[in-house]
C-alpha cells in the first residue's frame, strides 16, 4: 500500500544518475543535493526522523557547502563573465528545479496521506531512543569518531596551510 | 497504514551504491570522484537505516551518525588535497595527471 518510499527512491536514483553524468561540477552538485533531500525523505519514511534531519543539516547543508566552496575557489581558468553568463542562462536550473518540485509534491502528498502505526515493524524510532543508544552501549564509538573528526581537522589544516604562503 | 517496507529501501541502496561505484570508476574529475564516494556512503547509510527500521532498533541510526562523521572528515581532507593541488599550479582536476606530482 505504501508506495511513497519507492517513489522517493526513484527520485534519488534519477537525481544521482544525473549528478554523476554532468560535466560541470556545480550542475552535478545541484542534482546531488536533490538526491540527498530525497534520501532524507526516505529516512523519514522508514521511521528515522532524526537521521532525516541530520541528513539535511549535515549532508545537504554542511558537506555540500564545502564542495561549493571548493568549486568557487578553484577557478578553472575560464573568464568570469562567460561563466556567469552560463549560470544566469537558466538552463542549468531547470532540471534540479523540476526534480525538487516533484520531490516537494511527493512530500506534501505523503505527509497528508500517511500515518505511521506505532508498535509495528518499521515504527518511528525517535531521537530519544537514538540518544540513549548512542551514549549507552556506543559511547566508545562516539569517542572514536571524535578522534576521527579531530584528525580530519588537523590534517585539513595542515594540508591547506601553505596555500597563502606560496602565492 | 503501516510504515514503509524496508525491502525497497535495500534495493534502492544497492542501486545507489552501484551508481557511486560507477561514478568513481568512470569519471576522472576529482570533484566528481569525491561526490561519488559520498553517494556510496549515503547508500550504506540507507542500508543501515533500513535494517534498523526492519528490526526496530536505534543502532542503525547510531551507525548513520558514525558514517556522517566519517564522510565529513573524508570530504574535508579530500577537498583540502584538491585545493593544495590546485594551489601548486595544476590547472586541471583530472585524476590521471596525479603521476606528475612534483615536490
Amino acid at each position: 500500500m505504501n508506495i511513497m518510499l519507492e517513489l522517493y527512491g526513484l527520485i534519488a536514483i534519477g537525481a544521482t544518475a544525473l549528478a554523476i553524468t554532468r560535466t560541470i561540477p556545480v550542475h552535478g552538485l545541484l542534482y546531488l543535493v536533490v538526491s540527498l533531500l530525497a534520501l532524507a525523505c526516505m529516512f523519514e519514511q522508514l521511521g528515522a526522523p532524526f537521521a532525516a534531519m541530520l541528513e539535511i543539516i549535515v549532508y545537504a547543508g554542511a558537506i555540500m557547502v564545502l564542495f561549493v566552496f571548493v568549486v568557487m575557489m578553484i577557478n578553472l581558468g575560464q573568464p568570469d563573465q562567460l561563466r556567469e553568463k552560463g549560470w544566469f542562462a537558466g538552463g542549468a536550473w531547470i532540471g534540479p528545479s523540476v526534480i525538487s518540485i516533484l520531490l516537494m509534491g511527493l512530500l506534501v502528498y505523503g505527509l497528508n496521506h500517511n500515518t505511521m502505526a506505532v508498535g509495528t515493524v518499521g515504527a518511528v524510532i525517535g531521537p530519544k531512543a537514538v540518544g540513549l543508544t548512542l551514549y549507552g552501549p556506543y559511547i566508545l564509538t562516539v569517542e572514536l569518531s571524535s578522534f576521527l573528526l579531530l584528525a580530519g581537522l588537523v590534517s585539513a589544516y595542515h594540508i591547506g596551510r601553505r596555500i597563502g604562503g606560496n602565492s | 497504514m503501516t510504515a514503509a517496507d524496508p525491502n525497497g529501501a535495500l534495493i534502492v541502496a544497492v542501486i545507489l551504491f552501484s551508481l557511486g561505484a560507477l561514478g568513481v570508476l568512470v569519471r576522472r574529475n576529482l570533484l566528481f570522484m569525491l561526490m561519488s564516494t559520498e553517494i556510496m556512503l549515503n547508500a550504506a547509510c540507507l542500508a543501515f537505516i533500513a535494517a534498523g527500521s526492519r528490526w526496530h532498533m536505534a543502532d542503525g541510526q547510531v551507525m548513520f551518525m558514525m558514517v556522517v562523521a566519517f564522510a565529513a572528515a573524508e570530504s574535508a581532507v579530500g577537498l583540502a588535497i584538491i585545493l593544495r593541488m590546485h594551489a601548486a599550479g595544476r590547472s586541471t582536476l583530472d585524476a590521471d595527471t596525479g603521476n606528475r606530482l612534483g615536490g
